[in-house]
């Protein structure tokens, strides 16, 4: 009957993404009909503030923009740490190349992640709120600024919320797209006009972060977690997941997966079952290789990683990390070397320069990918790509550049005959690097029409009317114009 | 509107608005309308959601169905945009996908309008939290 998948097996449970295609994103009415409020309602009339951040460290609730720190205990920092002035952050500043979690949530429904940050709010003893978005996404901004004006309107953000005498409001603060900013110290500094680069932790933004006052950072994806867990118990939500991962986790899926789109599975998923039962298998009927999580921070898990359960130690443990939940399917066609090289493309253009292994770094292992990928790679480069990844993991400044090597690591663990095939046969065998390729005639095929001899530039085809024609690998500049005029698949690229 | 001046006051809220959600234009009973959601963040958009919004719109007010179109965000079906999800009356919902005019134009005629089953079904392969 349908064109589309009908895998009906309800592996998905919906926490995070409870009213995202539900509700209307703009009618605040839609979000309280569904108990919006209601846990911010229950946390300011019938819990202590101690009680709720004891609440979220039973519950288990780890932070989902990637590192995995337990939410409650980073409440409970900021909440001990005296000052006259607190700040509740919220990090959307989603940068991963393919992830749109958070994008997502806060489009379809803005309500949650503000209720939640007055619960932080209160957890903490904050009366300000701040959302760091980046300008790129303008439709979630114009929500966030309808919903936020909605809610001082019912008197849910504001003074003397639901009559409780707490008072919290939010605004939001712009970014300019910088991937480093989602680290959270960078992120700080640009809130507060300063170049966008990190500092050394500590002193963590617990103690002292915007305008030097003790703030508390989590992503979107953790605070929309936050009002389901405050109404439903810590215990209905450390049921879901593993041992030391809770909850729910949504990834992006994208790449060579027939159902590119947004899912939410419970912790301990296994990856067979997120690409072969929710994602609809390989686009194409082609082979899986690899699934790249984390993004430029990740690493990539392949055939055998099929069945290992998905939770924050299990990635780290094979190479990977949970990252903020981008899931890039690769199949067989796709070389990993160039993969690796595309991430560091990524990070060598996204590195803010301040310290150097990041920056200097980066840049020569995105140089001797570079060389590999033209074919002028040696088998030294392996052991020096090597050595320098670890070494820019172990002394870089913050997040991005001690992960930043992770993609090459991970592919050369995962695929090292790929790295030797490009640096001693100098072979691209997915047929990617175009450098490592040649243009062949198969004999067999060739009926020796000479569309293509008539289509090459550099006239590098020849042979007889109706005799099998032949390509000069010397002058031929791998343009592919042969190729495409011919009508017998007779020109193959290998 | 007025504030919300305590818990008791929101859970008020919420009960009036479970019963009459999607009709407070209308003043109709939520179970006798057609009710129509059409994912409409970003990548909707992008897809041509607005498009089809307006259509199933029009084309509904037009050929007398009694409707609510509402827009939502994102379903999460990406490979299958533009989204809808319509609910009729003491029905299931089903989420229909590629719904560009045309679909929608048979989607009205056929299932709206007949009942009838059409290509394009997505079946809902997660699990709620209520």
């Amino acid at each position: 009957m349908s064109k589309y998948s009908k895998n009906i097996n309800k592996k998905q449970i919906r926490i995070a993404l409870r009213n995202c295609g539900m509700i209307d994103p703009e009618i605040i009415e839609e979000y309280i009909a569904r108990d919006g409020y209601h846990a911010l309602g229950e946390v300011l009339t019938r819990q202590t503030p101690e009680e709720t951040i004891e609440l979220m460290k039973a519950s288990g609730l780890r932070g989902r923009g990637g590192a995995g720190f337990p939410a409650g205990l980073k409440w409970d920092f900021a909440r001990k740490n005296e000052a006259d002035q607190k700040y509740v952050v919220c990090n959307a500043d989603e940068g991963d190349p393919g992830a749109f979690m958070d994008r997502s949530i806060l489009e379809g429904d803005p309500h949650s992640v503000l209720e939640a940050m007055a619960i932080v709010g209160r957890c903490i003893g904050s009366d300000m709120g701040y959302i760091y978005i980046r300008a790129e996404y303008p439709l979630a901004i114009a929500r966030l600024k309808i919903a936020i004006e909605q809610a001082r309107e019912y008197g849910l953000l504001g003074k003397d919320i639901l009559g409780s005498g707490f008072n919290f409001d939010i605004d939001l603060k712009y970014g300019a797209g910088a991937f480093v900013c989602g680290e959270e110290t960078a992120l700080i500094h640009s809130m507060e006009g300063e170049r966008g680069e990190p500092t050394l932790k500590p002193p963590f933004p617990a103690e002292s972060g915007y305008m030097g006052k003790p703030t508390n950072v989590n992503n979107v994806e953790t605070l929309a977690n936050v009002p389901v867990i405050i109404l439903k118990g810590a215990e209905w939500f450390s049921s879901i997941g593993t041992e030391s991962s809770k909850g729910t986790k949504v990834f992006a899926l994208a790449g060579k997966i027939n159902n590119v789109g947004l899912i939410e599975v419970p912790m301990g998923t296994t990856l067979r079952e997120v690409i072969f039962e929710i994602g609809g298998g390989i686009k194409d009927g082609k082979k899986f290789k690899a699934a790249q999580t984390g993004g430029p921070s990740g690493g990539c898990l392949t055939e055998k990683h099929l069945d290992t359960p998905i939770d924050y130690e299990n990635l780290v443990a094979n190479g990977s990390m949970m990252g903020s939940g981008g899931m890039i399917v690769m199949d067989e066609d796709d070389c990993m070397v160039s993969i690796a090289r595309f991430y560091l493309d990524f990070t060598v253009e996204e590195s803010c320069g301040k310290c150097a292994p990041c920056r200097i770094g980066n840049k020569r292992l995105h140089e001797l990918l570079q060389r590999i990928c033209e074919g002028k790679g040696e088998e030294s480069d392996l052991v020096r790509l090597r050595n320098l990844g670890e070494v820019i993991k172990d002394t870089s400044l913050c997040g991005l550049g001690q992960s930043s090597p992770n993609p090459v690591l991970s592919t050369m663990d995962n695929f090292p005959e790929e790295y030797l095939s490009h640096v001693v046969d100098k072979k691209c065998t997915s047929g990617v690097c175009t450098d490592l390729l040649e243009y062949f005639i198969v004999e067999e095929n060739c009926i020796g029409c000479t569309a293509c001899a008539r289509a090459c530039p550099v006239g590098c085809i020849s042979g007889e009317r109706k005799e099998p024609h032949l390509i000069n690998p010397d002058t031929c500049i791998k343009c592919g114009a042969c190729m495409e005029k011919c009508k017998f698949d007779a020109v193959i690229l290998k | 509107m007025s504030k919300i001046k305590s818990l008791a006051d929101l859970l008020r809220i919420r009960d009036e608005q479970q019963t009459g959600l999607q009709t407070r234009e209308k003043g109709e009973v939520a179970e006798e309308l057609v009710q129509v959601k059409v994912a409409m963040a970003t990548c909707g958009i992008a897809s041509g959601a607005r498009e089809t919004m307006e259509f199933m719109a029009e084309a509904l007010e037009k050929r007398g169905v009694d409707a609510a179109v509402t827009k939502v965000g994102c379903m999460g079906y990406c490979y299958a945009e533009p989204t809808i999800e319509v609910r009729l009356p003491g029905r299931e919902p089903l989420v229909f996908g590629g719904v560009n005019r045309e679909k929608a134009d048979e989607i009205i005629e056929k299932y709206i309008k007949g009942g009838e089953l059409v290509d394009g079904i997505i079946p809902v392969n997660y699990q709620t939290v209520d």
